[in-house]
């Protein structure tokens, strides 16, 4: 028989359990399916977050990585609620989706690993963030044809956004911002530093 | 009566000119009558939403609450943190019980906090408006204040997620919340109980990134509320609010219906209950306009 540890593949649990937020749990899962049943857009997911703790134990390391799967995952929380093992489901999908754009792997054209990234960076510049931004940079993140073609689409529900002062176009020049910009910068510059460290002394 | 004071953080979308301006409006309004005192947090920062751990690692989220509580001890000390968004409260709530839970993350967040000259105990309880009213004010000091009820009216109670999941509000279930259709009663309007899609997905930032996906839920929660004789629906949350309003046209487009729902703020509701204006009331800000709360508004 000789060590039977070696018979399982248990490499990418371990880099799951050392790089990914609340990764440490994936073990703790009974494959009782009740996250992938309560999951809103769990029809459109390459695997349901069950399939993937169960990918993750078997070392599917690029099916998983590349999947499009967490992605799609709306932050309702129902997985969370109802795990009967109180897996921290949500955060463990919004870990591995992170730790997927980190390395590269995540899909290229994934619409919300897009839109995800173009917020993270809009609320990094000012502090806050700036809706309006936001939303034009979100139309044309599939280049220029595609943009015009959703502004357009769009245009009805801007117009009804500016009418009741809720979208304001002043907003593309300058904007909501924070008075202590610099110190935010400074904070957040550190903490990534801090970040980095602990990942790079924690990868096995 | 003396003023409850409460350190305020009011979040992005919130701010004027922003997607829910107008909860922010209906808020103030609604505070000022229940005399509660809002303070600011000074230079608030974004608390990361949902969707921002694509670019956000795990210290960085954290440390973007951290710089929230931080200024809020130092400036408003001894004063719970209330928020009106569900992402802010969410987040900042979640971060602030992470660090409570992680020494070292917490050490690395004052670290970086330190950056700028910041420092956080993280003693500070931090409340959804929702608790507030509820806990701190009461159904019953609620109904004192109520000087146009809104009797007549047909609402369904829409809580949504992040409202009720993973925190939820004290002794509620997180699948049948009753609190929302109770303030609906204390109001003087019918709620509806049965209102099937009450804590359902509205799709959150994903309407954005996943429209066809979203407006599919979407269109759910409009045609329950319809089909149980909604006259409007009323929520606790600005994703869900924004959602379940502004799509409705897209909605009927692809799917031939013909939904003109109101969708407001439960601040909206009880800033007319309590006899302000339209105005006070935030009603301008409604992108399908809610008549009935209108005439109500005009009496």
């Amino acid at each position: 028989m000789g060590d039977i540890s070696k018979n399982y593949r248990l490499n990418f649990l371990k880099e799951v359990e050392a790089n990914v937020e609340e990764g440490e749990w994936v073990k703790m899962c009974m494959q009782c399916g009740v996250c992938s049943g309560s999951c809103p857009l769990g029809k459109f997911w390459d695997h349901p977050p069950q399939e993937i703790f169960m990918m993750i134990r078997a070392g599917k390391r690029d099916a998983v990585l590349t999947s499009n799967a967490m992605w799609m995952c709306t932050s309702c929380y129902n997985c969370i609620v109802r795990c009967p093992r109180e897996l921290p489901i949500t955060h463990i999908m919004h870990g591995l989706a992170h730790y997927a754009q980190r390395l590269g792997l995540a899909p290229a054209h994934q619409p919300t690993a897009k839109f995800a990234q173009l917020f993270w960076n809009n609320l990094m510049k000012k502090g806050r963030v700036n809706e309006l931004k936001l939303g034009v940079k979100l139309y044309f993140m599939n280049g220029i044809g595609e943009g015009f073609k959703t502004s357009l689409k769009m245009k009805d529900i801007g117009l009804g956004m500016m009418k009741t002062k809720r979208m304001n176009p002043m907003e593309a020049i300058g904007g909501h911002a924070l008075e202590d910009v610099k110190g935010f910068h400074a904070v957040m510059q550190k903490a990534q530093e801090l970040e980095d460290q602990r990942l790079a002394n924690q990868r096995p | 009566m003396a003023k409850r004071q409460y350190s305020f953080y009011p979040g992005c979308s919130s701010q004027k000119g922003a997607s829910s301006s107008n909860y922010l409006i209906s808020a103030q309004t609604m505070c000022e009558e229940l005399d509660i005192q809002l303070n600011e947090i000074p230079d608030w920062n974004c608390c990361g939403a949902s969707i921002g751990y694509a670019g956000g690692g795990e210290l960085p989220r954290l440390t973007l609450s951290a710089r929230n509580i931080a200024l809020s001890e130092q400036h408003n000390p001894g004063q719970s943190i209330v928020a009106t968004c569900a992402a802010c409260w969410l987040s900042t709530r979640e971060a602030a019980e992470r660090l409570q839970h992680n020494p070292a993350l917490a050490k690395d967040a004052n670290t970086a906090l330190a950056e700028a000259g910041l420092t956080l105990k993280n003693q500070t309880p931090i409340k959804h408006m929702v608790e507030v009213l509820i806990q701190d004010i009461g159904y019953d000091t609620i109904k004192t204040k109520v000087k146009r009820p809104l009797a007549g009216l047909k609402i369904a109670g829409y809580v949504g997620c992040q409202t009720n999941r993973p925190f939820g509000i004290a002794g509620e279930s997180f699948e049948n919340p009753q609190y929302l259709d109770r303030l609906i009663e204390t109001l003087g309007a019918d709620s509806i109980p049965q209102f099937e899609k009450k804590v359902q997905c509205c799709g959150g930032a994903l309407a954005f990134s996943e429209p066809a996906k979203s407006q599919e839920m979407i269109k759910g929660i409009l045609e329950s509320a319809h089909d149980n004789g909604a006259d409007l629906i009323v929520t606790p949350c600005p994703v869900c609010q924004m959602n379940a309003e502004v799509y409705q046209e897209q909605i009927n487009a692809t799917y031939g219906t013909n939904f003109k729902m109101p969708v407001v703020y439960y601040s909206t509701l009880m800033a007319i209950a309590f006899g302000r204006s339209a105005q006070d009331a935030a009603l301008t800000g409604q992108v399908i306009p809610a008549e009935k709360l209108a005439a109500i508004a005009g009496k």
